[in-house]
């Protein structure tokens, strides 16, 4: 790996080297290295590309990396993987995207996630999006995550896009049984002329499911930002919903949470707030030394932490 | 030492210029002073023009012998000028141990970080992960904030109103945190207040009412004049 794949890696996942336990990684469309384990592996697909992940049940306390980099210029890239988390699993998976576009060609890369949680499992799902380049071509990363949640079972979903990302649309679909909760954490940031939408949508099915979609948002520059939420209630269940985004300079944000209740005991809630920082607290910085960018810098770091 | 010669501010309301402050001319050089005086009679203002969150419109402020009148809050930060707001500020996202850390202006151990919130009442353990959001009443808030002016430990703190929005039991505790503070700091503490018990710790007081220094004196010559009239009688002075 070179230095620059190797940054890359470090970006979206961490690593400042192969990691430790299951990988798949993937570089420029193709296979760049892959270990499995004794209850995690990860088998390519026939039909078409990407991945299967099968961890066995009952696995416990491991994890599996699986990064994609990006270095060259014009290159469109579609990967579906598909994650089977057995029964009573307890595991950490950590994907992520980093583009390096230092041409004048669009690149692009299009994941299609989709998680299988079984019964009583629980995961923890991480995904960062990164892109640098000093071309004109343009960074491009749609990802489609489908989560379906059996009885019992938890999934976190922490997904982060700071920088460098041109145009995305994030789509996530989630099904979730009986007694069954997913948590989504989501962080991104906007700056130059880019365009992020991203579309949640939750169905509430089992009785005693729960959901809660939390997003932080910042938008700078010229860039425009568009968040969609929508948790259907289809059962006795509890949902959340709350998107909090800081707009600076000339960036647009429009925020439409929905929530629909299809069921006497469902109980949904949407919270929403856009909004410039507020002048005190840059003042209240100061009054600690920053100056007003620093200021700045650091209210909207602890805010996508 | 910090001076304040013929201090001027002015703003337009709907009814024309208002004068808050009306040349203030003043000479700060003991260890506490208390700046009392009637709501609206431009105490907050002042606090505010030392720390430069107003402009001055008129008039000069000397800081040991600086001129910073024309300094941006992050230069008199910088310079030793600290101040704690009567409000304290949210913060999504940001912890109590960062903002500590931003006051320090270096990195701080936990231990460290939490020997500040100890000294204002809080169980360190319990508040140095927590974000400075609106799950902290406002009592917690006003502490932090205090705490945070003592890892700042810059030549002049600046408290406006601390009592304000705590309750009794807290505000008791905060007596003998400005009792301690007043003890051991080697800078020099200028607190607005409305409240006798704080009154009664300073070596000066300053009575500012209709935007005039109304008096200015040791608490022993200042404090029995002030009881004697009452705090509402702060509001209409006879002169």
């Amino acid at each position: 790996m070179d230095t620059i794949e190797k940054g890359l890696l470090e970006k979206v996942a961490d690593l400042h080297d192969i990691p430790e336990g299951a990988y798949n990684i993937r570089a420029n469309g193709a296979l760049g290295g892959r270990h499995t384990t004794a209850n995690i592996d990860i088998v390519s697909k026939k039909d078409k590309p990407g991945i299967d992940i099968i961890i066995k049940p009952n696995t416990k306390n491991e994890s599996v990396h699986i990064p994609v980099i990006i270095t060259k210029t014009g290159l469109d890239d579609l990967v579906y993987n598909d994650f089977y988390i057995g029964e009573n699993a307890d595991v950490t998976i950590i994907a992520g995207c980093g583009i390096h576009n230092t041409g004048d060609k669009k690149s692009s890369h299009d994941g299609i996630h989709t998680f299988h949680v079984g019964k009583n499992a629980k995961i923890k799902y991480v995904e960062r999006h990164y892109g640098k380049g000093e071309g004109t071509g343009e960074n491009i990363m749609n990802p489609t995550t489908v989560i379906e949640i059996d009885d019992g079972g938890y999934m976190e979903m922490e997904t982060t896009q700071i920088k460098g990302i041109d145009s995305t649309i994030r789509v996530t679909t989630a099904k979730l049984g009986n007694e069954s909760k997913l948590v989504i954490r989501e962080s991104l940031m906007t700056h130059g002329k880019q365009y992020a939408k991203t579309d949640f949508t939750v169905d509430l099915n089992g009785e005693d499911s729960s959901a809660n979609v939390i997003s932080r948002s910042v938008a700078k520059e010229e860039s425009y930002q568009v968040f969609y939420s929508n948790i259907n209630g289809n059962n006795k269940c509890a949902g959340h919903t709350e998107c909090d985004a800081i707009i600076m300079d000339k960036a647009r944000v429009s925020a439409i949470p929905e929530i629909t209740a299809n069921h006497i005991d469902a109980s949904l809630i949407h919270e929403a707030a856009i909004g410039k920082i507020a002048g005190e607290q840059l003042m209240k910085l100061m009054t600690l030394g920053l100056t007003e960018q620093e200021a700045e810098e650091q209210i909207v770091n602890g805010f996508l932490k | 030492m910090l001076e304040l010669k013929n201090v001027s501010f002015k703003v337009m309301g709907e009814d024309g210029e208002k004068e808050i402050l009306k040349n203030i001319n003043l000479k700060l050089d003991d260890t506490f002073v208390a700046i009392t005086g009637p709501n609206g009679g431009g105490k907050s203002t002042l606090a505010k023009v030392i720390a430069g969150i107003y402009p001055v419109t008129d008039g000069q402020i000397l800081f040991d012998g600086v001129d910073i009148t024309n300094m941006s809050i992050t230069e008199r930060a910088k310079l030793g000028v600290s101040f704690a707001f009567q409000q304290p500020v949210r913060f999504k996202g940001l912890t109590v141990r960062d903002l500590i850390t931003l006051a320090a202006g270096k990195e701080l151990s936990v231990s460290e970080a939490c020997t500040y919130l100890s000294e204002v009442g809080l169980c360190a353990r319990d508040y140095v992960d927590r974000e400075i959001n609106a799950s902290l009443s406002g009592g917690e808030l006003k502490r932090i904030e205090i705490a945070m002016i003592m890892a700042r430990g810059t030549k002049l703190s600046v408290f406006d109103e601390p009592e304000a929005g705590i309750d009794l039991w807290s505000f008791n505790n905060l007596i003998r945190v400005f009792e301690k503070m007043h003890e051991n700091t080697n800078g020099s503490i200028i607190i607005i207040s409305h409240q006798e018990k704080i009154l009664d710790i300073a070596d000066k007081i300053v009575v500012i009412a209709n935007g005039e220094i109304k008096g200015f004196g040791g608490k022993d010559e200042i404090l029995p004049e002030l009881l004697r009239r009452g705090n509402a009688g702060f509001g209409c002075v006879k002169l």
